[in-house]
């Protein structure tokens, strides 16, 4: 008894065929140049967003993000000693800006990618597994969000609900996730006729455990590519909102926010067209290193799972 | 008949949606006050005094379907309310503001298009080169690129260094003053189309050096995205057994390229032309901030940090039904291109 017990440990260990699928793509993975560059933006990243406050103490204690600033020139300082980017106008310190900037890029790509996986997984299994008229009612939904673009729906709502950070998420949110529910819907499509769907349910497994346990672990990879390429492109959108000023408070550790302070001093006095350079190219480079590395990451990916490409 | 039983289908679904689009906006508006509301439904500033009387008559404190049914009403009407970022009607705002956009997207799309395909298709013929290399990693680099920030850097360096290359807005000041004037016949109000009509080769000169900058910006992202497309998908199509077959009957490497593999390769990105076309309207918004040109993307980006609800209102519907009839004529040209669609 004990022997057999045993034995069939070490059976599931070695030969599931899930933990060998995840194995093979770890080994994938680690292959890929390009994943590699990826994923060494993206640690650069992540260990600047966690040393924050070592990096750049905080001056405002209980309001990390709040950039500090010294006097209200608006004129921008070029970098120097103790403001190693320089400070854009208003007297912000760059430097403090990126660093902090990036914790909430992190927050917002988490945070919206997140959710709009949850709604959109949700939505599209009910969709894929029961068809008929509540998948023909769910899809329509789906039709009409994603007949508007992504920046101007969102904008509008930002509109609506008044400027702020939590708003630009909560828009993306609301914008982002009809896509997610239709990759789904697509992929649980092609795997609800297969075999080892029809044992289960023969078995008597309900709906919640068909879905869950059978259908979605074999649907989600598309899904999970397509948020890792969102990363960025949320980011970006976010940016972009920020930009055109529908974004947090002034003076708050934004990427896109900053960029758009820079706005009045592009171009320098005639004899020095490029003197307030580090104004808007800094935050613009934070901005797009980070998205650089989140769509090599989500490109390698898609090369990795993609089952026509990945045993070849 | 069978082309003609989708095609109904497709329009039937296009009133489908376009209803829900509607009904999103509606949504949108219900989250404003009824006094925010009532600017939907003004159409002359003297209005503003009285709008208490507004909010009767169109029964803004009524139940939500009756204000539905009552908004739908003054659309229909050509009723968009008041904008007050311009201070007109939201719909001569759109009259005047339309044309802008329109010829910052007629010198576009076709640059997106032709220079994604064959850069493209290039990159798939010299796969695992250098060319192939190099243009993978600017693909990748240029979806990457924040719009509003190269747009930027392209100020920063074209306006600090060549100042007066590529101005801002839409036409310089002597061109916009003679452009207003009796001798200057507006056909289509497109300023660089109705240069060329009136023979005036200056301002149409004028016009292209404004367009320089928005289109390079608004290109560059998008030209990325089809050059990816179009390279995944003529690889796939040099895969086949018709390129195979071509091939092996001896016809040149470069007429099995052009003929066969590129024909058939050009099918996903007609496919995404439609959402391309949605794509570029976002870049809109962005490009016509920077670069200062007013068009309807300024506009939209004004309106909104401006509490403009009408013309955000508008730009939400303009940009739902834009992308509904392109994607169905997209859809059309598709099934009538590839039998496989239509009976599938």
């Amino acid at each position: 008894m004990f022997f057999l017990k045993k034995r069939r440990i070490v059976l599931s260990f070695e030969e599931h065929p899930r933990l060998k699928e995840v194995k093979f793509s770890l080994s994938k993975i680690i292959k890929n140049p390009l994943s590699i560059a990826g994923m060494s933006i993206i640690f650069l990243y992540l260990m600047i967003a966690l040393l924050a406050p070592t990096i750049a103490p905080p001056k405002y204690e209980h309001e990390p993000f709040r950039i500090p600033h010294e006097g209200y020139s608006i004129i921008p300082e070029p970098p120097a000693p103790g403001h190693p980017f320089g400070t854009t106008t208003k007297q912000y310190d760059i430097f403090y800006g990126v660093i902090w900037g990036t914790r909430t890029a992190f927050r917002i790509g988490f945070m919206v990618v997140g959710s709009i996986l949850v709604i959109g997984v949700v939505v599209g299994s009910i969709s894929g597994y029961f068809g008929g008229i509540v998948d023909e009612v769910l899809m329509r939904i789906v039709d009409i969000f994603m007949s508007l673009p992504t920046l101007i729906l969102a904008m509008a709502i930002v509109t609506a609900l008044g400027r702020s950070l939590d708003n630009i998420m909560k828009s993306l949110i609301v914008v982002g996730w009809p896509i997610y529910a239709r990759t789904i819907r697509g992929s649980i499509l092609s795997i609800r006729e297969e075999d080892f769907v029809e044992a289960a349910k023969a078995l008597g497994a309900n709906d919640f455990t068909v879905i869950f346990k059978h259908i979605l672990p074999n649907a989600i990879y598309p899904v999970l590519i397509l948020a890792s390429l969102d990363i960025g492109a949320m980011v970006l959108t976010a940016a972009a909102l920020s930009f055109l000023g529908l974004g947090a408070q002034e003076g708050y550790a934004d990427w896109g926010q900053m960029v758009s302070l820079a706005r009045n001093f592009i171009v320098g006095p005639p004899d020095q067209p490029l003197m307030y350079w580090y104004v808007v190219t800094i935050p613009g480079l934070f901005i797009l290193f980070f998205v650089l590395g989140w769509n090599l990451l989500g490109d390698a990916f898609r090369d990795i799972f993609d089952p026509k490409l990945r045993r070849k | 008949m069978n082309f003609l039983n989708y095609i109904i289908r497709r329009l039937l679904l296009l009133i489908v949606v376009l209803i829900g689009v509607t009904v999103v906006i509606f949504i949108l508006m219900a989250l404003f006050s009824p006094a925010q509301r009532a600017s939907a439904f003004i159409t002359d500033i003297k209005q503003f005094g009285d709008i208490d009387s507004i909010i009767r008559t169109y029964g803004l404190d009524k139940p939500v379907y009756i204000q539905y049914f009552n908004w739908l009403k003054q659309i229909f009407q050509g009723n968009f309310g008041w904008s007050t970022t311009v201070s007109r009607p939201v719909i001569d705002a759109f009259k005047f503001f339309f044309p802008n956009t329109l010829e910052l997207a007629l010198f576009s799309a076709p640059i997106i298009i032709l220079v994604g395909i064959w850069i493209g298709s290039l990159s798939a013929v010299h796969r695992d080169k250098p060319v192939d290399h190099f243009t993978r990693v600017l693909a990748i680099v240029g979806w990457s690129l924040p719009t509003f920030w190269f747009g930027l850097i392209l100020l920063m360096i074209f306006y600090g260094y060549f100042q007066g290359l590529f101005p801002p807005e839409a036409l310089g000041y002597k061109a916009h003053t003679f452009v207003n004037s009796a001798e200057f016949v507006r056909y289509t109000r497109i300023n660089s189309i109705d240069a060329l009509l009136n023979g005036e080769l200056w301002i149409f000169v004028d016009a292209i050096r404004h367009l320089v900058l928005p289109v390079i910006t608004l290109t560059v992202v998008q030209i990325a995205l089809v050059m990816r497309i179009m390279r995944s998908s003529m690889l796939e199509a040099m895969g086949k057994g018709y390129v195979l077959t071509a091939r092996a009957k001896g016809a040149a490497w470069k007429t099995v390229i052009k003929k066969h593999a590129r024909r058939n390769a050009l099918i996903p990105v007609v496919t995404v032309s439609g959402w391309l076309f949605a794509l570029m309207m976002a870049g809109v918004v962005i490009t016509e901030t920077i670069f200062n040109r007013k068009g309807l993307g300024w506009w939209w980006a004004r309106a909104a940090t401006q509490l403009d609800i009408p013309s955000v209102l508008m730009a939400v519907l303009f940009n739902g039904i834009l992308f509904v009839v392109t994607n169905l004529i997209v859809d059309i040209l598709y099934a009538y291109i590839d039998p496989r669609v239509r009976l599938g």
